[in-house]
């Protein structure tokens, strides 16, 4: 009814006066609540995590163009081929493709992790916190393991 | 409830109703990247060498044709969605957050693209 309904506005807004008293000043205009910045968070091991997540995916992202570039160099020939090469066997390349590796298996697994999330399973407390050394023990092992693989491609003679 | 308010569909507020769309290709390119993405860092690092004759070699064999085509082309996809989600939650001010999107999305198009010539070439033009 049009009629309780314009009783009801006044009323609600007095209820709703001291409480705005009493916390922060209100802001001026249609402030929306923002989510918790960054800032206010104690850094905890789930979040660092979380955000190296993306930060490997974003790093992988990077190397989308170095495995566009290695293909067609491939593809252009063994002259173009050797001038990727040379490129690939800059110190600096090598300790970047080692990264890369790092990453590679870190945003799998966690990437795991966050599927197992995503259906609804592991969320509680303890086991997202185990869940998680699990995925820095596999990354650790995996990275090692495909590392000293990589060896003679990375660090030995090409 | 439907996503937007009139109103907002006539300022184009409202959802853009492809949210879940792109939450589950997100998924399902993670899903299959899990099994190509291994496949690929094995098969790489046990190659003989990463000469260009060994690579060529590899490249053109159907199986790995096949498997590396898909790999480009769903790493590709995977990237592109990823860095989108990336962008949308920390590039601010509507301009440079629609700028640097349509920028990223002509750049995966491009090495996709790329990547996938070079494969087609090695695969069915023979070593160059």
């Amino acid at each position: 009814m049009p009629t309780q309904i314009a009783h009801d506005e006044p009323a609600s807004e007095d209820a709703a006066g001291p409480r705005r008293a009493a916390a922060a000043p209100p802001a001026p205009g249609r402030q929306r609540p923002l989510s918790p910045h960054l800032q206010v968070y104690r850094p905890m091991y789930t979040m660092v995590l979380s955000m190296a997540h993306r930060l490997s995916g974003v790093f992988q992202s990077v190397g989308l163009l170095l495995l566009a570039g290695w293909l067609l160099a491939a593809a252009s020939g063994a002259q173009a081929y050797a001038t990727a090469a040379r490129f690939f066997a800059h110190p600096l390349v090598r300790v970047l493709l080692a990264a890369w590796i790092v990453a590679f298996w870190y945003h799998l697994f966690a990437g795991l992790r966050h599927l197992v999330w995503d259906a609804g399973y592991g969320f509680d407390k303890q086991v997202a916190r185990r869940s998680g050394e699990f995925v820095v023990l596999l990354t650790a092992l995996a990275s090692v393991f495909t590392l000293a693989l990589a060896w003679r491609h990375l660090g030995g003679a090409p | 409830m439907s996503g937007g308010s009139r109103i907002g569909e006539v300022l184009g507020h409202g959802s853009a109703r492809e949210g879940v769309h792109h939450w589950w290709q997100l998924r399902t390119t993670s899903a299959a990247l899990a099994v190509l993405g291994v496949w690929f860092v094995i098969a790489i690092l046990t190659l003989p060498d990463l000469g260009h004759a060994s690579v060529a070699a590899w490249v053109a064999r159907p199986v790995t044709a096949v498997l590396l085509l898909l790999f480009v082309v769903v790493t590709t996809w995977h990237s592109a969605l990823g860095l989108q989600v990336v962008v949308e939650d920390y590039v601010r001010g509507r301009g440079a957050r629609v700028l640097v999107l349509v920028l990223l999305r002509f750049a995966h198009v491009l090495a996709g693209a790329a990547a996938t010539f070079a494969v087609l070439r090695l695969a069915i033009g023979g070593t160059p």
